[in-house]
């Protein structure tokens, strides 16, 4: 961590696809600074770049220009196997489409990153059964993801994301296959990792789901267009401010 | 507030401190901040319009959350008549649209900052209804009424999105003009 507390640093962040006319600035000249325990949503239209800096911030795409700090951290020049052990260990993945693996049951699922990163059967086994139950699903853990609703597969790719306590949560899209129902059980299970101090990048296109969170910022054509706070900002109680009328 | 003052006395009479209860417990979160004079100040109207009529319990001091309150025949008409009545708040968009137009006819003000500052300021909002909603348990009926405060915002939301995408246009091609 840096002397600003910042979990999740980028400078100069850009990332080009392409070249001379079909030149895409996908992300185009981004600085960003993530606090500790800090919840930031990211959004904007459809193909604004959301996808690429979260895979830039995660270490999944390389940048193109620009630096970014994990937990003080420079990550952009790690070597392959440095950063595919950054990833496992340091960095947590949520993706709309749940990518769980089929063969694998829930429980096998979290344990999975725990012993990749080297630790005992016993220690996945420990760790897993905790996050299942964390997250509502203990009594799942044998089943296969098809035997699991939409909202239970994402809890458990969630369940999968903290198997190393990572350093950041970062979540694409994480409740665009969900309903109302199930989309409200991630918010809850994210606002309780909130209040725990996990550190989170949400990408979305649901305003509910960035209204949930400290910070939202907006993207355009690969460039912010807006940070807004949003925490302990909003002024009066909810009678207030939702006037009942007399 | 009135009618459902008058539909919460429909069953049965009430003290007037049991029914700013029973609305309080309706409201859920939202009914925290009820003013308690407020629910007797609507049944002292409501008595003077006679709809209602109180009776002072004996031994009891003579104050509105002490008095018991009973539905006149007036009232129950006005309960009928509510229960069956279609009407709904008419959301009023087009203030703020007008605001948009003014501002760029009379160059008092950028319509996209505007904009921008307003969707702020209903993201802010969203985020205590959203809150709200996830601290209520499943099946909550007082939870419905922050859902449908959410619902309504979301899509306030949506439509300043579309205001921005418009009007950055708009004010793109007089600059270039
Ligand atoms: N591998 C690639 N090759 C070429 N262009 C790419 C590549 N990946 C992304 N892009 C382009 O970069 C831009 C940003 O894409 P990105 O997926 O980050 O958008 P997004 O904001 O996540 O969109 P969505 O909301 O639709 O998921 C787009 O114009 C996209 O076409
Ligand atoms: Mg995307």
């Amino acid at each position: 961590m840096n002397e600003f507390g910042a979990v999740l640093q980028a400078r100069g962040l850009a990332k080009e696809h392409g070249q001379g006319q079909g030149l895409v600035r996908a992300v185009d000249e981004v600085d960003l600074d993530v606090p500790a325990g800090q919840m930031l949503a990211v959004t904007g239209p459809s193909g604004c770049g959301k996808s690429t800096l979260l895979h830039l911030l995660g270490g999944l795409e390389r940048p193109s220009r620009g630096e970014v700090r994990l937990a003080g951290r420079r990550i952009d020049a790690l070597s392959e196997r440095a950063l595919a052990r950054l990833r496992r260990r340091s960095v947590g993945f949520v993706f709309q489409a749940f990518h769980l693996v089929e063969e694998l049951s829930a429980r096998e699922n979290v344990e999975l990153p725990v012993l990749l990163a080297g630790r005992s059967p016993r220690a996945a086994k420990k760790r897993a059964a905790m996050l299942l139950e964390r997250v509502g699903l203990a009594d799942r853990a044998r089943h296969l993801p098809w035997e699991l609703s939409g909202g239970q597969r994402q809890r458990v790719a969630i369940a999968r994301a903290m198997a190393n306590e990572p350093a950041v949560l970062l979540a694409d899209e994480p409740t665009g296959n969900l309903d109302t129902a199930a989309t409200l059980d991630v918010l809850r299970l994210f606002e309780g990792l909130r209040a725990a101090g996990q550190t989170l990048v949400i990408v979305t296109h649901d305003e509910r789901v960035a209204a949930t969170a400290d910070r939202v910022v907006s993207m355009r054509d690969g460039a912010f267009v807006d940070d807004t706070r949003l925490a302990g900002h909003a002024t009066g109680g909810l009678g207030e401010m939702f006037g009942l009328e007399y | 507030m009135q009618d459902a003052v008058l539909a919460m006395l429909a069953k049965e009479p009430s003290h007037g401190y049991l029914l700013r209860e029973r609305l309080r417990r309706a409201l859920g979160p939202l009914g925290e901040s009820m003013n308690a004079g407020q629910v007797y100040v609507t049944l002292t109207r409501l008595e003077k319009a006679g709809l209602v009529a109180s009776e002072h319990a004996e031994g009891l001091p003579d104050r509105p959350d002490r008095k018991v309150y009973a539905l006149t025949p007036a009232g129950q008409r006005r309960v009928a008549a509510w229960l069956s009545e279609v009407s709904w708040p008419k959301p009023n968009l087009a203030e703020f649209h007008l605001k948009l137009a003014a501002a760029a006819a009379g160059r008092l003000a950028d319509p996209v900052e505007l904009v921008d500052a307003q969707r702020r300021e209903l993201m802010r909002r969203l985020g205590e209804a959203q809150r709200a909603v996830l601290a209520e348990p499943d099946g909550s009926t007082a939870g419905l009424l922050l859902e449908g405060i959410a619902l309504r915002l979301q899509a306030d939301l949506r439509w300043l999105e579309a205001c921005e995408r418009v009007w950055s246009k708009v004010v793109d091609e007089s600059e270039d003009a």
